[in-house]
């Protein structure tokens, strides 16, 4: 068999993205959560808070941990496996890696430190302070990233000389034309998941009778906040899609599975679409509904994947599908949204056992919908790297041959396995052991290390945890 | 005035600080790893490891730091260099990858403990072996044509870089040895203390086979070092002093000395081959004036660099304030 070095190194990136994505989705949403909190706690005073605030810094801690971990790789893979990518386009994409780890290394110097081990050390409003810059330190390394994701997708503010990007104006490659509309979804996207982990987590609390009273707290604020940001996101998808058609027209054609570029075109529900034969089956769709959503317009034209030679067009049928779970799983959201709002009459909120249930299935959701977006947006680009510029095949390094890139694609999957089953099952004890006053922080203990996972004092692997206690608290 | 600035050369010193930072504070903690498996027992690698826990990670950003650095200010040594060393960049990176979760999870761990234990030695010693094999495979030189890497898989494992592996891990080892002899007492400094005169020998065995070998691989070398420039002859002669400095101070029971005179040891061995190579930075074709980028994307960069560095720089030397003194049996971490 012949072993294909881009095919390897394309599947050796998304492994790796996709699992390291996973965390900051989480961390950048569960930070602004936690400056909430803190905010809570300095103004009211309420132990409640207190006890939430701790809990989740924990939580914080080891997801932020395993993030840093699952993030060192992507900067070596870029030289690794994309050389000539990263030397023809060295000149934009090197200072806004670069940018990222400074903002990242500002953030683990001054105020990581504070939110994690501060609290008797400083003021509360000091380390109230921390918090808020420890989310914001987190937007602005999303910032970074998603700069330069975005000018891969829709390229601005450059001229290449001598086969190498020169930057013409910072400002313009920075805010090219789907940033703006890339950082709002993935905004909402952390937000969202950090909305339904808290659902889901105070949920199996409720279920369980832990410290209902902090617990009911949690789930009534983030199912507010739900309500909110579920249909805003709908919204901003909306948005971000007609910037996609203006600007990647095959990569939506891929999306809505449309093959010829006609008018008035349904939206599939489903389909089977065929990459060879350049149509799809067992179509089952609503009439004119693509276009309508599309171009505001029953009749408006929609781009096709016969626009571009066939060897042009992305992979349709990841694109197709992925989208529809990541819609789908959208409208989910919603639905769950609504349910809590109509449930707060008479409390059901926090008793319905169904709707509690299902908040616990829901805590997977916003995981898998984001992958699923990122799938729908970075393999809707192939078979460019930089859209319209540069091909992965053009990008991928010469002296890379394919049994290399699967031994390391084997390797990083050993790796990550340990380091994910390692970090979820201690995560699963810190979640299982719940709210327990007392285990945060030793004062008089100066030789603490600072670092993420010693926020946590839950033992790895021995029976000596303490069962959640029922109902200790209310 | 910017325009007579040369930032190429602000880079490359800014880089070359990176880099000595992160082997002399990455090197004495993955040289901890390294000890472990011999330590006298359990206790005593609960101490050892106590004495890094806090500062471990603040020494891995320098690694990031250069990095970032190199794909920012010298791209064509980050695509050159990284196919180049593609399955040394991943073993280095697995073997840091299961170091640092050992360091989160053995001291949550019982009965798991012994697994930590490996991927905590196993780990440092993979990541050792990649860097001092990267030092090799860099004194040798790498084969391009049109600034692209043309070589194999496997070029840069050669018998000298696995020489250099060796070398790097017995001068961790030492780094490691003379920093664990400086923050404990009783057995285990003793412990340490012993181990330091065997690690040295190794050390300078390594350092005069490849002094000897160095300049038949390569004429450029050769001719740097036996030319004109006396000078430089300083480096070598320095590290020897501080190789010496380090057997006295072990045989007079000095804490901090050997400590110290190891990081000298590494200083200058670091320093000579800057001045082997310079102003090479990917050898034997490219400059680091061929290897810049853009002037204003340097310039872009180093704003934010300029200001992050000292903050840094203030951070870690807090760090190293807070946890200064004896680590003890039983204290701190766990």
């Amino acid at each position: 068999m012949e072993l294909d070095p881009v095919f390897l190194s394309r599947l050796q990136f998304a492994f790796v993205v996709t699992f390291h994505a996973i965390f900051p989705v989480f961390t950048i949403g569960l930070a602004s959560y936690l400056a909430l909190l803190y905010g809570l706690l300095v103004r009211t005073g309420n132990p409640a808070w207190e006890r939430l605030a701790e809990f989740w810094t924990k939580v914080f801690a080891i997801v932020f941990g395993m993030g840093v971990v699952s993030g060192i790789v992507m900067a070596f893979q870029f030289g690794t496996n994309w050389s000539n990518f990263s030397q023809a386009t060295s000149n934009f994409i090197g200072p806004m890696l670069s940018y990222e780890v400074v903002t990242a290394f500002f953030l683990e110097a001054g105020f990581l430190g504070v939110l994690l081990f501060g609290r008797e050390r400083v003021s509360p409003r000091v380390h109230l302070f921390a918090a808020i810059m420890v989310a914001l330190g987190t937007f602005i390394s999303a910032f970074w990233i998603l700069s330069t994701n975005s000018w891969m997708q829709t390229p601005a503010g450059y001229e290449m000389r001598d086969g190498m990007v020169h930057v013409t104006s910072w400002i313009e490659a920075i805010f090219n034309p789907s940033f703006p509309y890339r950082f709002m979804h993935m905004a909402l996207a952390s937000f969202l998941t950090g909305g339904f982990v808290v659902c889901g987590v105070s949920a199996w609390y409720l279920l369980r009778g832990h410290d209902v009273e902090a617990n009911r707290k949690a789930l009534s604020m983030s199912l507010w906040l739900l309500l909110f940001a579920t249909p805003a996101q709908a919204i901003i998808g909306d948005f971000h899609g007609v910037n996609t058609l203006e600007h990647q027209p095959t990569k939506v054609a891929a999306m809505e599975g449309n093959w010829e570029r006609d008018a008035g075109v349904p939206l599939l529900l489903f389909a089977w679409p065929d990459q060879e034969g350049a149509t799809n089956h067992f179509e089952i769709g609503i009439p004119h509904a693509a276009s309508l959503i599309l171009t505001h317009d029953p009749n408006g034209v929609v781009p096709g994947l016969t626009d571009v030679p066939a060897d042009q067009r992305p992979p349709v049928w990841i694109t197709f599908f992925s989208f529809r779970v990541m819609v789908g799983l959208g409208v989910l959201m919603i639905a769950f949204a609504v349910a809590g709002l109509l449930l707060r009459r008479g409390d059901r909120v926090y008793h319905n056992r169904f709707f509690l249930q299902g908040l616990r299935l829901m805590t997977v959701s916003p995981f898998i919908a984001v992958t699923a977006g990122w799938f729908v947006t970075e393999v809707g680009r192939a078979p460019w790297l930089i859209y319209g510029v540069m091909t992965q095949a053009e990008a991928v390094t010469p002296s890379l041959s394919g049994w290399m890139a699967l031994t390391t694609l084997i390797g990083y999957i050993l790796v990550y396995a340990v380091v994910f089953i390692a970090g979820v099952y201690y995560l699963g004890r810190v979640i299982r052991q719940g709210m327990v006053e007392g285990d945060v922080q030793d004062v008089q203990d100066v030789t603490r290390a600072m670092r993420p996972m010693s926020a946590s004092h839950v033992p790895f692997d021995d029976g000596q945890y303490q069962p959640p206690n029922a109902d200790s608290r209310s | 005035m910017l325009g007579n600035l040369d930032l190429s050369l602000i880079w490359a010193a800014i880089i070359a600080f990176g880099v000595i930072m992160y082997v002399l504070m990455d090197g004495f903690d993955l040289g901890v790893g390294l000890l472990f498996p011999f330590a006298p027992d359990e206790e005593a690698r609960d101490v050892m490891m106590n004495s890094v826990a806090p500062i471990w990670d603040g020494n891995e950003t320098w690694l990031v730091l250069g990095g970032a650095g190199l794909i920012g200010a010298f791209p064509l040594v980050y695509t050159i260099l990284l196919p180049a060393l593609y399955l040394g960049v991943f073993l280095m990176l697995a073997g840091l990858i299961f170091r640092g979760i050992a360091f989160e999870f053995r001291f949550k761990a019982r009965s798991a403990k012994k697994w930590w234990n490996i991927a905590f030695a196993g780990g440092s010693a993979v990541a050792t072996f990649a860097q001092g094999a990267v030092v090799g495979a860099y004194i040798q030189g790498f084969e391009t044509q049109d600034r692209v890497y043309t070589g194999g898989a496997f070029d840069w494992l050669t018998p000298f870089s696995v020489l250099t592996g060796l070398g790097m891990l017995a001068g961790f080892a030492l780094l490691g040895a003379t920093w664990v002899a400086m923050k404990t007492e009783g057995y285990i400094q003793r412990w340490a203390r012993g181990l330091v005169v065997k690690l040295l020998l190794a050390v300078l065995a390594v350092f005069v086979v490849v002094s000897l070998w160095t300049p038949f691989i390569n004429a450029s070398v050769r001719e740097r070092w036996f030319d004109h420039l006396e000078i430089i002859w300083l480096l070598p002669a320095l590290a020897l002093g501080c190789a010496a400095l380090i057997g006295w101070g072990v045989k007079r029971e000095r804490d901090i000395l050997p400590f110290l005179a190891t990081m000298g040891l590494f200083i200058f061995t670091y320093l000579g081959l800057l001045v082997s190579r310079w102003p090479y930075v990917v050898p034997p074709d490219y400059t680091l004036w061929d290897a810049a980028s853009a002037p204003e994307s340097q310039l872009f960069l180093l704003v934010g660099v300029l200001f992050v560095i000292p903050i840094v720089l203030g951070y870690t030397a807090w760090s190293y304030w807070v946890f200064r003194g004896k680590v003890r049996l039983g204290e701190g971490y766990h």
